[in-house]
């Protein structure tokens, strides 16, 4: 594994969106430790930034990605999120929530061995779109969902 | 932080003329049907077993001599029969009182210190009480309440738990009945079951103990009476005390035929 | 010490239906504990799940999964009996693997 150091982020944000991500402790402080694969796009603070460094350079619209996911959540902190593709070689599998401080939450690298699918349960800060990067046969794929996240939802 | 919650209130409001049909019914649904199936509450089911099996306390054993009501030891069907009587206290007992009274006879552990450790603080990684009463529970999983009111003391408790369910008090002239008496009632987004209906009643003698998402940890049937007591700003109700046992044994008997499958999923 | 993972695999034809729970504080490094001190960061960054040895999903986490994470997946090409080893790794480098053979489904 690579180790790289991650600099020391300046914490960015308004009040109002500040005090609902904080109390779901979303902002990333920095520390040093072993990297992942994806380092920069982890660290990004804008969506358009995440996409470039995940290397998502043209994104196109697509219908074959499938993303289960409540309408409202009851709990901002622990909120469902599956992503099915549909699209042939699929090879990656990326979730966002848009509005979060650090849009990327998780990247999933998927090998012949396993469907085009993954589940799991990501912290969001407020409502806001969840997007799916797919990346399928070297080029990229997206789909959102809108998820209302309630006012409590962290606490 | 006001013009956040007037933001919010308001996109929800838009949000739900505009929703997509298939969830516009019950936008809630697809969440907590997602977290239900896979509930982390399950982790502690193991913990509850290694704990009830390991030689613990003072003594130096296990819960494995502890008489739930069908014999020492005997787990399965156990819970679906508590509330109950028992000889060797003289008194009616919950699933939590009767651990408690093992962990300090069997086990030697000193009563104040069980009951001060019972219930975990949120985030935490779980009581002792809270594992051994889930993997305790989960023994009967897809067995009926089924909770019987032949001893005196069992009638008794049962009389006061339907009393204290009913009963307004405290500054705020609340009891359970307000919020609990009635379909389709809610809090902001926390659904309020409507207990004296009988699928509300099964409803709820049948997810306790219950891993709580905002908590991060299991709770217990002793700690979901004790934050009632809080929300209704009433004198704290206190663990495994006869006003807490007594409104468990009315709930309980109420909500017989109830299958039970825990760790339910609680927000 | 780091709690077991519990690991459900059920064969749906060819496929196992693979769903982990995990516990694992998932701890941001932005909250702070009842004296008003930073709790540190302390979450799972990386997950790998094999079957019968070899890989079939690499995920990277971050702070944002939520605490005591699930992962659901679906490997192909499954048997009753293979093997899923599911491993994790946090940012401390604390390391926990557990494993489940798959069962046939109902």
């Amino acid at each position: 594994m690579n180790k790289r150091r991650r600099t020391v982020l300046r914490l960015a944000g308004g009040a109002g969106a500040w005090s609902a991500a904080a109390a779901c402790g979303l902002i990333a402080g920095g520390q040093a430790w072993a990297a992942n694969r994806n380092e920069a796009a982890f660290q990004a603070k804008a969506v358009a930034d995440a996409l470039k460094n995940l290397g998502a350079g043209n994104l196109v619209e697509s219908r074959d990605i499938v993303i289960t996911a409540p309408d409202i959540a009851e709990n901002g902190a622990v909120v469902p999120v599956a992503v099915t593709s549909k699209i042939a070689n699929t090879e990656s599998i990326a979730i966002l929530a848009e509005k979060n401080p650090f849009p990327l939450a998780a990247s999933f690298d998927i090998t012949p061995g396993a469907d085009a699918y993954v589940s799991t349960r990501i912290k969001m800060g407020q409502t806001s779109d969840v997007r799916a990067i797919v990346k399928a046969g070297g080029k990229y794929f997206t789909a959102t969902k809108e998820v209302k996240v309630t006012v409590g939802g962290c606490g | 932080m006001p013009n956040l919650l007037g933001g919010i209130a308001a996109s929800a409001l838009l949000f739900l003329a505009v929703s997509v049909p298939a969830q516009a019914a019950d936008p809630l649904a697809v969440g907590r049907q997602m977290l239900a199936e896979d509930n982390p509450g399950e982790l502690w089911i193991e913990k509850g077993k290694t704990l009830f099996y390991e030689k613990r306390g003072p003594r130096g054993v296990s819960l494995e001599q502890c008489d739930f009501g069908m014999g020492p030891g005997k787990l399965e069907g156990a819970s679906t029969r508590l509330p109950r009587y028992f000889p060797d206290t003289d008194k009616v007992q919950d699933l939590e009182s009767r651990l408690v009274t093992c962990m300090v006879q069997l086990q030697g552990f000193k009563r104040e210190d069980v009951i001060r450790r019972a219930i975990s603080p949120g985030g935490s990684s779980g009581s002792d009480m809270e594992a051994l009463a889930l993997y305790i529970t989960s023994r009967s999983n897809g067995m009926k309440m089924n909770v019987s009111l032949n001893h005196q003391k069992e009638r008794e408790m049962y009389k006061a738990g339907e009393y204290l369910f009913f009963r307004r008090s405290g500054q705020t002239d609340f009891g359970c009945v307000q919020c609990h008496g009635d379909a389709n009632k809610r809090i902001r987004l926390q659904d309020l079951i409507h207990m004296t209906s009988k699928q509300g009643v099964q409803e709820v003698v049948s997810t306790w103990p219950a891993y709580r998402g905002a908590h991060y940890v299991v709770r217990t049937m002793q700690w979901r009476l004790y934050d009632c007591f809080w929300q209704m700003r009433l004198p704290e109700l206190a663990y495994a005390s006869d006003v807490s046992i007594a409104l468990t044994t009315y709930l309980h008997y109420q909500g017989n035929g109830a299958v039970t499958r825990v760790p339910g999923f609680k927000r | 010490m780091s709690e077991p993972m519990k690991i459900r695999a059920t064969l749906q034809g060819d496929v196992a239906d693979v769903r982990i729970l995990m516990m694992h504080p998932m701890e941001t490094g932005q909250r702070k504990n009842s004296k008003g001190e930073l709790i540190p960061m302390h979450f799972i960054k990386n997950v790998v799940v094999s079957h019968n040895g070899k890989t079939v999903l690499d995920a990277e986490w971050t702070q944002a999964i939520s605490r005591n994470p699930f992962l659901g997946l679906r490997v192909k090409g499954a048997k009753a009996g293979d093997k899923i080893s599911v491993t994790w790794i946090d940012n401390k480098g604390d390391k926990r693997t557990d494993e489940t053979a798959v069962a046939a489904g109902s």
